[in-house]
């Protein structure tokens, strides 16, 4: 992990999305799919937090050598901000940050399924599988053509691809959930990857253990610094050992996880509303201060 | 002054010297490794540890941080291992770093206090203690436990009885009279006092109804505090001029931490910004260093409660 002051070399929009470009040799070299960096916003606003980026490439070697690059989703300030940066500005930027995917030593046939943005760091790990000697196959999936991600990579990196949207403007009209079986099937699917909101990666995962299939996701969870302090973005984690579970930092302890000890109601369960009479059932959560 | 005799330590008194008076505040220094490479910790004034308590907590349920304007809303719910694991694996990695480390302890009962003070007193890697009194308080059924004289009293006088290094008080934001506690903290043996943190706050997101924190309730950190911060650390130095106060809530610059040291502090602590820019309690030494050249000063000690206001103030005839 460093921390650099990365030049932007280009940010360019990608149908609902940006892509940017920086120079950050020490950082790209050491760059692993899963991955991703902290960027500092600028001073004199009122929003403070470091944005924490996926990794969507790092280039190594070429005339490219020693950059990055990130998909941004233009949801909040921050991410606006970052997808307003001119070409020859600086980010104060700390990375690589987080444990990335790992790759399977045995198994040959991997299915990678992103929806709307998770596709960034999918992609780049599919770059990996391919020149690992892998075979890829891809389900893509996004709310309307302007959020999926890249199409042409998706289908240059995979030797099959799926892509759905739920109002049918690119492929098939659905979820992803709709399609993935069937290119579980098509693709004799090994290893499942996945990146996408949590609600989706949930019903991957149970996918996933119905099948008896292994898995790697790439988890989000609400993150303070992105290096380890504060302790505010954890999921609970099973032990491996049985005997309970850990809330783990996806900053430090992932982002990647093994799904299948991921303790997912515990994660996503019914959460607190503020309805003057919360519906029957809810938790009572009793905040201890800290 | 001659720039020879210029320093940055600040002595707290009761053998505690700091090499600086730029601390990271309690739940933003990680468990010993994380900021090691971020920040040259042997320039870094102290770490707070997290808060410990006896027995290991798993924390408060995600998510646990909304960004508000100029601040933070978060919780942790004081997720940390228990003491036994504390002491076994975090405090030699922390202390290996190079910053002084002061020890952050919570409780719910005049017990766990006591229990964990005995744990840590032999401890030579722990410079001081700070106590987390914000806590509910289990056994007389109160929602924050040191918001009352009584009980403040009684834990601090407990542990500064057993502890073999200074004791700082962390009187909680939400108490309403911060100057009666902070005499009854002193009174009962508290070397000095952390005055600011984090008082308590909600986030709310309309768009779903439901609240921000997994946990409903939570505090609230970062720059917005600062005018919340500094007027606290003035009353509380007008009535305890003897006891070195550290402040914590709303620092991320040089200026900062001056006005801070001119309300009545000794020291302070960073928290959020370091969450941002880890590097960032040795710029704001290095911004106080050159405050005290441009001001021909010789230490951080000669701003102590330099405050300028006018004769009478806080008197019966104040408006």
């Amino acid at each position: 992990m460093k921390r650099v002051r990365a030049e932007v070399l280009s940010t360019r929009k990608l149908g609902a999305y940006h892509q940017l470009t920086v120079v950050a040799p020490e950082v790209a070299e050491k760059a692993r799919p899963g991955q991703f960096v902290a960027v500092q916003m600028p001073e004199g606003r009122e929003f403070l937090l470091r944005r924490h980026l996926a990794i969507h490439d790092a280039s190594r070697r070429g005339g490219w050598a020693g950059t990055l690059e990130f998909v941004i989703d233009p949801a909040g300030p921050g991410t606006s901000w970052l997808a307003s940066t001119r070409a020859h500005s600086f980010l104060d930027l700390i990375g690589p940050l987080g444990k990335g995917f790992s790759h399977p030593r045995r198994l040959s046939n991997c299915l990678l399924v992103a929806e709307r943005h998770g596709a960034a760091t999918l992609y780049f790990l599919a770059q990996e599988l391919v020149a690992a000697g892998k075979r890829v196959d891809m389900v893509v999936g996004a709310e309307t053509l302007e959020r999926v991600l890249k199409p042409i990579d998706a289908k240059r990196l995979s030797q099959t691809v799926a892509i759905v949207t739920a109002d049918g403007t690119l492929g098939d009209r659905g979820g992803v959930m709709d399609v993935l079986a069937e290119a579980a099937e098509r693709s004799k699917a090994q290893v499942v990857y996945a990146a996408g909101p949590a609600r989706t990666l949930e019903r991957i995962a149970a996918f996933c253990k119905e099948r008896g299939l292994p898995a790697q996701m790439a988890l989000e969870e609400r993150m303070g610094c992105g290096y380890g302090l504060c302790q505010t973005c954890v999921v609970p984690v099973a032990r491996k050992d049985g005997s309970g579970y850990d809330n783990l930092r996806t900053c430090m302890d992932g982002p990647v996880f093994n799904p299948a000890r991921v303790l997912w109601d515990r994660w996503l369960g019914e959460r607190p509303t503020m309805l003057p009479t919360p519906p029957e059932g809810l938790p009572v959560v009793r905040a201890w201060p800290g | 002054m001659s720039p020879a005799k210029r320093t940055l330590a600040v002595d707290l008194g009761a053998g505690l010297v700091l090499p600086t008076p730029v601390m990271v505040a309690s739940g933003c220094a990680g468990t010993g490794r994380e900021l090691s490479g971020l920040v040259d910790l042997r320039k870094v004034g102290g770490l707070v540890t997290r808060s410990i308590t006896l027995e290991a907590r798993k924390g408060s349920p995600p998510p646990r941080i909304a960004e508000t304007p100029s601040g933070t809303v978060w919780t942790t719910g004081l997720q940390n291992p228990g003491i036994h694991v504390f002491l076994d694996a975090e405090l030699p990695r922390l202390a290996r770093g190079g910053a002084p480390v002061i020890v952050s302890i919570a409780g719910g009962s005049l017990e766990e206090y006591v229990r964990l003070i005995g744990a840590l007193q032999t401890r030579p890697e722990v410079v001081a203690i700070e106590l987390h009194l914000s806590g509910p308080d289990e056994e007389l059924r109160r929602d924050v436990l040191g918001a009352h004289v009584d009980r403040t009293g009684e834990i601090v006088g407990a542990v500064a009885r057993m502890s073999l290094v200074p004791v700082f008080a962390k009187l909680p934001m939400s108490a309403s009279d911060l100057p009666e506690l902070a005499q009854a903290a002193v009174r009962a043996g508290a070397h000095g006092l952390t005055i600011g943190g984090p008082p308590p706050a909600l986030g709310v997101r309309s768009a779903t109804l439901r609240p921000a924190l997994g946990a409903v309730t939570g505090w609230m950190s970062g720059p917005a505090l600062k005018p919340l911060t500094l007027r606290a650390v003035f009353e509380v130095a007008r009535a305890v001029p003897e006891a070195p106060i550290i402040a914590v809530g709303g620092v991320r610059s040089a200026e900062d931490a001056v006005e801070m040291l001119l309300a009545g502090a000794s020291a302070v602590q960073m928290g959020t910004a370091v969450l941002v820019d880890p590097a960032s309690p040795v710029d704001v030494a290095r911004g106080i260093a050159g405050y005290l050249k441009a001001k021909g000063l010789e230490s951080p000690r000669d701003l102590r409660a330099r405050l300028r206001v006018p004769a009478g103030f806080g008197t019966a005839d104040e408006p």
